[in-house]
């Protein structure tokens, strides 16, 4: 029997030592990665979001706000994916399983929180903070988000917040910033983002196995994204978007002396509210499949041909390059033949005509007559130093630069020669050529400041003091032509009568734009045929303050769908200046 | 009745390294259980230290005692012992999915605590009777088996304690081992097992509950779930692992108090303390153990009498299996079975056992000396 405890002790001997490997194996040789894993267990890196710089308009009424709003995030990690807790928390998030089960795909280090729902009630809150206990990893997380004050107002300036998307993630422009974080996906929200945004802060904690917060090991607060001031008068901007309600169309007021923008609305609008916490995505399909394109900033980002309202570059052109003086008379007998006939809008005639006259009442055969003497590429030279056919640099993103024609431009994009003829179609805003309300406000403050141009700008405080290029006009051809855009507003037989205003003296000048050529004149003509109508204007009429370009697409007339527009925004502008 | 030559011979050594070890065991309930946010502790470690005030007053009381009563009543104490495994089935008190309790109003206690003591010394009686050249034949193991162990086996299956039935098994098996069992049945039994296995295995496993099925799984394949079943492994392994060489220094575990590791003060008690002493500190715990069981086997050897030696072999065997098996489990080693680690797992029942247990090496080590008597 001694022999059999003996082995029995044998036995006991080899099974400490083989513990006592296995001890050391642990402990010593593996004992640092299982260290990694103890700290892996409860040590959580949280994001603290950085509140996002405020958006304020010219009179610093913000525009915007900072709301907390809370998600349900859970940590992959601890959460339990056995099915019967997946149901539960199904049931508790009110998610499918499918649905959680993608979410927990995204990609993110598995200790980072990964989303599951966005912006849940107070109600919600209350119920899953009861019942958290039951799902290790399961949390609520606080994250500011951005409530649009005006709605549907400048939304195209303003823009609209989203998550990053999947080339922005790949991006060193985005790096560090988390994955959940809303970011600027259009408008100043996108062309300032990184001002606006701020830098995410970081918490170090230690949880516990079921996510209890035990300490925090440390803290970097987060650092709020700068604020910033627009040029934009809000109420301005509301005022254009009223006058704009129900139509297509732009509306552009800048200050000519410095090329701040003090309104730029485009209509249809969209709700930027919308886009904060991820856009639903039939909302999303509505607004790129609607036929009004609201996403579209028509200010901007379409260009179309300017009709009448370019006639103040011909008279400009004209007056500089000796081919007309104030005295200098044309017959209007409703047409002219060069090659082929080209109509006056009045068919009927204007009979004799004099520059005043001819911007006054619009007359199309003065600027034929002028066109076949001038040379395109002069016209060209006029119009460019104006600012069209090229980008105004307004921070924004998007912008077209809209077509200047010149005989070279017609080499290379058509390959062929250009022909008199098109001239003629040119003067009078029609062709090749086509502009975008932004560049027509600019160009008519331009004008009014005696050759002046501005570059646009939409943040307070960027503008510059000197003029971005001035066009060398002898003043009085300057008073010639604005004498002749206030009698476009207050005579009798002008065409922007509906402008006028008891308040300010206004100058301006319709246009009327062709969709379709040959049926403008017949009544009933389906919407989408309509011709688009124009109107530029500028206000007082010593020193002016304010220019506009009005924009609606099939408004028919620039004297009925544009200039009531213009007189609106500019009385709103001065009624409020008070 | 206390003779002083029995007092000059008292077996100092093993209450001394018990105490020691039950005190190591409070000081790491007291850690493991402390809280980590702003609440009150739980009190287990005061609980404890009362049951070891209790459980030494035990010790002294039967170390008084010559054993050879113990063997003498051993028969009418192991009939007891089965009538409370009764009354616990009848009457006991639920707990965690297993009625194990007799709740006597002021304290509640485990009779299959105590019944692995009762067994051994009614095993012992017999196997001492039995003649001492004489090898165990095939007729005289079954009809052991039919006498002591069949009954309570199935009463403490009926708990449900698999733990417990497993290791009175292993006591009984390596009683009958040593005590000369024919080498001709030690080869019948280990070829019948090896053969019987498969099949045996097909059937415990049907047997099995669900948890107990998980638990062998994430033995096996402590990754194939780390959330599930294979949890309590990962983490205890985690849990030792980041103790490292000298450890994390007492107070200074996260794992328990953070509670990612389960039953930090009972079952996995010595993944604690590996954390916070390393594998310095576990070395120096393994050899008290170590001790104690060597000394054991020594103290058997030389035993007065054959009932003695049986005695001390069966609560050493005890005291082993309980050891390896719990540290093991914690090692992940094997498989995750509610077995304590003696002396420093929380738990009152389990602790008096345990001394009660040392107090037969005891008892028979001071009286060794026939001599004497």
């Amino acid at each position: 029997m001694d022999k059999r405890i003996t082995i029995a002790i044998y036995i006991v001997l080899f099974s400490f030592v083989l513990f006592l490997f296995r001890l050391w194996d642990l402990q010593v040789i593996r004992g640092a990665e299982y260290r990694k894993t103890d700290e892996r267990n409860r040590v959580r890196v949280l994001n603290i979001p950085a509140p996002r710089g405020i958006i304020y308009d010219r009179n610093s009424k913000p525009l915007v706000k900072n709301i907390p709003s809370f998600d349900i995030t859970v940590v992959k990690e601890d959460i339990p994916k056995d099915p019967e807790s997946m149901s539960a928390l199904s049931r508790l998030t009110g998610l499918t399983i499918d649905n959680i089960k993608k979410r927990l795909k995204s990609p993110s280090s598995p200790f980072e929180p990964v989303t599951l729902k966005e912006d849940i009630s107070n109600v919600e809150v209350a119920v899953i903070e009861a019942r958290k206990m039951d799902f290790p990893g399961l949390q609520i997380s606080v994250v500011v988000g951005r409530e649009y004050i005006y709605g549907h107002s400048a939304s195209h300036v303003l823009g609209y917040l989203g998550s990053l998307n999947l080339r922005q993630l790949r991006s060193p422009e985005y790096s560090g910033i988390p994955h959940e974080t809303a970011i600027g996906q259009f408008g100043i929200e996108k062309v300032y983002d990184e001002t606006l945004r701020g830098k995410t802060g970081k918490k170090v904690i230690e949880v516990d196995a079921v996510g209890s917060i035990i300490k925090v090991v440390r803290i970097q607060r987060p650092i709020k994204g700068r604020d910033i001031h627009l040029t934009v008068d809000i109420d301005l901007q509301v005022e254009a978007e009223k006058s704009l309600k129900g139509k297509a169309g732009a509306v552009v007021a800048i200050e000519p002396n410095t090329g701040e923008v003090l309104a730029l609305a485009s209509a249809p609008s969209f709700n930027p509210n919308l886009f904060v916490r991820g856009i639903d995505s039939k909302v999303w399909r509505g607004l790129v499949n609607d036929p009004f394109k609201p996403l579209l900033n028509r200010a901007i980002q379409s260009q179309y041909p300017p009709g009448s309202t370019f006639k103040i570059i011909t008279a400009i052109a004209a007056l500089e390059e000796r081919l007309v003086d104030e005295n200098t008379t044309y017959y209007c007998s409703g047409s002219i033949f060069f090659g082929r006939t080209f109509r006056c809008w009045k068919h009927s005639g204007h009979g004799y005509v004099n520059l005043h006259k001819a911007l006054v009442e619009s007359c199309d055969v003065y600027f034929y007559e002028v066109a076949k003497k001038l040379d395109i590429d002069k016209l060209a030279q006029y119009a460019m130093g104006f600012g069209l056919g090229r980008p105004s640099n307004i921070p924004l993103e998007g912008e077209v630069p809209g077509i200047v024609p010149t005989s070279g431009w017609k080499r290379e994009r058509k390959n062929e020669k250009w022909y008199r003829g098109e001239t003629l179609n040119t003067v009078i805003g029609q062709g090749y050529l086509s502009t975008t309300p932004l560049q027509m406000a600019r160009l008519t403050g331009a004008v009014v400041n005696g050759g002046r141009l501005y570059e646009p700008s939409i943040l307070a405080g960027t503008g510059s003091e000197e003029p971005e290029s001035i066009v060398r006009i002898e003043p009085k051809y300057i008073s010639l032509i604005k004498a002749a855009l206030l009698s476009v507003v207050t005579d009798k037989k002008g065409t922007g009568k509906a402008a006028q205003s008891d308040i300010v003296s206004i100058g301006g000048k319709t246009g009327t734009t062709q969709v379709v050529g040959g049926v403008s004149k017949k009544k009933d003509i389906p919407h989408r045929f309509k011709d688009h109508a124009w109107f530029v204007a500028f206000a007082p009429e010593n020193s002016p303050q304010i220019a506009v370009a009005v924009f609606v697409e099939h408004g028919e007339h620039g004297s009925t769908g544009a200039a009531p527009i213009a007189k609106r925004i500019i009385e709103a502008y001065f009624t409020n200046k008070g | 009745m206390i003779d002083r030559r029995v007092i000059n011979n008292f077996d100092w050594s093993t209450l001394f390294i018990a105490i020691v070890l039950s005190l190591i065991g409070v000081m790491t309930i007291y850690s493991a259980t402390r809280p980590v946010l702003d609440v009150a502790q739980k009190t287990f470690y005061i609980r404890q230290l009362y049951w070891i005030g209790l459980s030494i007053m035990a010790f002294l009381i039967l170390v008084s005692i010559d054993y050879k009563w113990y063997i003498r009543f051993s028969y009418i104490i192991f009939f007891l012992g089965v009538v409370l495994l009764v009354i616990v089935l009848v009457a006991g008190r639920k707990g965690m999915g297993a009625q194990r309790w007799i709740d006597l109003g002021f304290m509640s206690f485990q009779p299959s605590e105590f019944f692995k003591i009762f067994f051994i010394m009614a095993v012992s009686r017999y196997l001492s009777q039995i003649g001492e050249t004489v090898s165990l034949g095939l007729r005289s193991m079954l009809k052991m088996i039919v006498l002591f162990f069949i009954v309570p086996a199935v009463l403490i299956l009926k708990q449900p304690d698999l733990g417990t039935m497993l290791i009175l098994m292993f006591i009984f098996i390596s009683l009958v081992l040593v005590a000369g069992a024919k080498r001709k049945i030690i080869i019948l039994v280990v070829v019948g097992s090896l053969i019987a296995l498969p099949f045996a295995g097909k059937i415990i496993w049907g047997g099995l509950k669900d948890y107990q099925k998980n638990r062998i799984i994430a033995f096996i394949d402590p990754q194939a779930d780390p959330q599930g079943v294979g949890y309590h492994i990962n983490q205890s392994k985690v849990t030792i692992g980041s103790g490292g060489f000298l450890g994390k220094g007492y107070m200074k575990g996260t794992q328990g108090p953070y509670r990612f590791l389960p039953e930090h003060h009972t079952d996995f008690i010595f993944s604690i303390f590996a954390e916070e002493w390393g594998f310095a500190g576990s070395v120096l715990l393994f050899l008290m153990y170590l001790l104690i069981i060597v000394r054991g086997f020594d103290t058997a050897r030389k035993a007065r009498d054959r009932e003695g030696c049986f005695l001390v072999l069966g609560v050493t065997f005890m005291f082993s299996y309980y050891f390896f098996i719990n540290v093991g489990m914690t090692l992940g080693l094997m498989p995750v079975v509610g077995v304590p680690l003696p002396l420093m797992s929380y738990g009152g029942t389990a602790l008096l056992s345990n001394f009660l247990a040392l107090s037969m090496i005891a008892n028979v080590r001071m009286r060794r000396f026939a001599l004497y008597y």
